[in-house]
């Protein structure tokens, strides 16, 4: 860890005269299990695919270990690429197609057999060597073309949308998978995904894009308990966000007027830099750390709330609430125990948290 | 019985008519062609029994033969020019953006859609007028041959296009991503997967060529005959069983391209 394995500076990506992306910087750690997270068209594929070298920037450059690798063609750069489709030559059994690779590189065929076993067995797929690609399952397609890549022993694998293609149950059982294989290769893993989920569960770093910007480059936990942005804010989880008012900057925090049932709240927060007594800005606070009870809480930190609708989703159930001021709520319910009949449609009752929950955003 | 289901077609008696028709008007000429040379009869109106041989006498016939091998290479030969130039120009138009490129692509219909006899006193013109007039374009199966190139490779084009438009260009950068040159990842990974359409593209400027009968005629010298031309000729006399005899082999040679060519393609499916 701590090693730089990739940098880009000031990369532009222009189509025309659409910057796809526009003037993005990072640098990512040996190591990294790196996700680049956006809604789509926010850049994120356009950018993996100049990593890959398959596009070429309009301006800026990109460095691996220090040398500048901005022009170099695909087949010469140590970098690998998981293909949505995952590409699995269909002419080509698992075998042929996992050894392509290695037979590019004219390496023995002693040394490719045994890297071919080796990169099997990686991926769990020994016993499919000899099958052709159409008698294989998606899941079991991705692991080859995992294998496939793995093979070449990369300095960085880009995954581009690796779970897009596979059903609920197996995304889950793959997102275990592909941090298991991250860790035990120790190669530096850059994915694109829109899913959210998936790269809070799997990533150690976060660059969340919208429009070809980089809205915030965090930690999953940093990114979803404190976000630097509405956007990122909204685009990660779920959150109640509301307007307020600061009414005075505090040793460690800020005193705010939230509005509603709420009086003045002293939150403990981060600095927001620029912001001043008197500044409109915005609080939000996560569905799951809200709680929906009978009772005004003490604190006064809470909205006297009308329940309007709700969804069961098995282990929690979400509640959607409307507030005296017409504002729209949600929290969530743990079902923790089976014979649990929480709720009814038409109830009303006080939503509250602790005000250390609220996260406060400036922009 | 019950009522078939909606999408049971054949269980409908006028389906059923309407496919007994189709192939009734589809191979009842084919049928009778072949029957007939067998007729042991000048006329080839009458039905006089069987015999064997009009085909002795076809074999016999040296002019007949030579036109037969004149076909036969012409069509081999175009089949391989015009399959290779029809390949390169698909891939030309599915991988590159160039300039004029729609224009392009719309041009190269242009041989499909142009009447035939309009193809061939253009290549007539251009063989004997075009040319400079000092130097004489010798009249063989060359000429003949750029003529079927000029007309059927399009038709490659057409049908490697269409399955190249199908076709996820992520297999190529998926070779490249793993170390093979652009060249490379083309034959290793692009060429395998549209081997199905080269294939029936090649059979279609086979069988063109050697069907061929208009354009042929116009650019044929007096030393080139290929067999239509010939079968023309001999029919302008009288259409004996020696005819029927050559057609039938002309279309058993047809069967069996198709016949094989759908065998090469079902070995590479089984793997």
């Amino acid at each position: 860890m701590g090693k730089t394995v990739l940098s880009i500076e000031n990369i532009v990506k222009k189509f025309g005269n659409v910057a796809a992306v526009n003037g993005v910087s990072l640098t990512i750690q040996d190591g990294d299990f790196f996700a680049l997270l956006g809604p789509s068209g926010c850049g994120k594929t356009t950018l993996l695919r100049m990593l890959g070298g398959f596009d070429s920037p309009t301006s800026g450059h990109i460095f691996m270990d220090g040398i500048d690798i901005t022009d170099v063609p695909p087949n010469k750069r140590q970098i690998n690429m998981l293909f949505q489709s995952y590409a699995v030559f269909p002419h080509m059994n698992v075998e042929d197609n996992v050894a392509y690779g290695l037979r590019m590189e004219k390496r023995p065929t002693t040394e490719i057999n045994q890297r071919v076993q080796e990169a099997l067995a990686l991926v769990r797929m020994e016993e499919f060597a000899k099958r052709p690609p159409d008698k294989l399952s998606g899941g079991q397609r991705q692991r080859v073309a995992l294998a496939r890549a793995l093979i070449k022993k990369p300095r960085i694998l880009l995954l581009d949308e690796p779970l897009s293609a596979l059903d609920a149950k197996l995304r889950g059982a793959m997102q275990t998978e592909l941090v298991r294989l991250q860790q035990t290769v120790g190669i530096t893993f850059i994915i694109v995904t829109h899913d959210q989920d998936e790269a809070l569960s799997m990533a150690t770093r976060i660059a969340v894009m919208d429009e070809g910007s980089f809205c915030q480059v965090d930690a999953p936990r940093v990114l979803y308990e404190a976000p630097s942005s509405r956007f990122v804010a909204d685009f990660i989880g779920r959150m109640n966000m509301h307007e307020c008012i600061v009414i005075a900057e505090q040793d460690n925090g800020y005193c705010i007027n939230a509005g509603g049932d709420m009086g003045e709240i002293s939150v403990r927060h981060a600095p927001l830099p620029g912001v001043r007594a008197g500044d409109k800005i915005y609080y939000g606070v996560r569905p799951e750390k809200v709680i929906f009870s009978k009772d005004k809480p003490a604190d006064n930190v809470g909205n006297a709330v009308v329940l309007e609708n709700y969804s069961y989703h098995g282990d929690e159930t979400l509640l959607y609430c409307r507030s005296q001021d017409g504002t729209l709520w949600t929290c969530t319910l743990t079902n923790d125990r089976r014979n649990f009949t929480p709720v009814n449609v038409g109830e009303l009752g006080w939503l509250t948290w602790a005000a250390d929950n609220m996260i406060l955003l400036a922009k | 019985m019950s009522k078939p289901a909606l999408l049971d077609y054949a269980a409908r008696w006028w389906m059923r008519l309407f496919l007994a028709m189709f192939f009734l008007l589809l191979y009842a000429p084919i049928v009778i062609l072949i029957i007939f040379s067998f007729n042991d009869s000048k006329r080839n109106i009458v039905w006089r029994g069987a015999t064997g041989k009009y085909y002795a006498k076809a074999w016999a016939n040296d002019s007949l033969i030579e036109a037969f091998i004149n076909s036969l290479t012409i069509a081999v030969a175009n089949m391989i020019v015009g399959t290779l130039l029809g390949v390169i120009t698909a891939i030309l138009l599915w991988r590159f953006r160039f300039p004029a490129k729609k224009a392009v692509e719309g041009v190269l219909a242009l041989p499909i859609v142009i009447p035939e006899i309009c193809m061939g006193v253009a290549m007539l013109v251009f063989f004997n007028k075009w040319w400079p007039n000092n130097l004489v374009w010798p009249l063989n199966l060359v000429n003949i041959i750029i003529a079927h190139v000029t007309f059927t490779f399009p038709f490659v084009a057409v049908i490697v296009r269409g399955q190249l438009a199908g076709l996820n260009r992520e297999f190529e950068l998926a070779a490249m991503d793993l170390g093979a040159s652009e060249w490379r990842a083309m034959i290793d990974v692009l060429l395998p997967q549209i081997k199905p359409s080269i294939i029936a593209g090649a059979l279609i400027a086979f069988t063109l060529s050697l069907e061929d009968f208009v354009i042929t005629y116009f650019t044929a010298g007096p030393d080139s005959i290929t067999l239509p031309v010939k079968i023309n000729s001999m029919v302008r006399f009288s259409v004996t069983p020696e005819v029927n005899a050559a057609s039938t082999i002309l279309i058993i040679i047809t069967i069996v391209a198709v016949w094989l060519a759908m065998r090469i393609q079902k070995e590479k499916t089984n793997g």
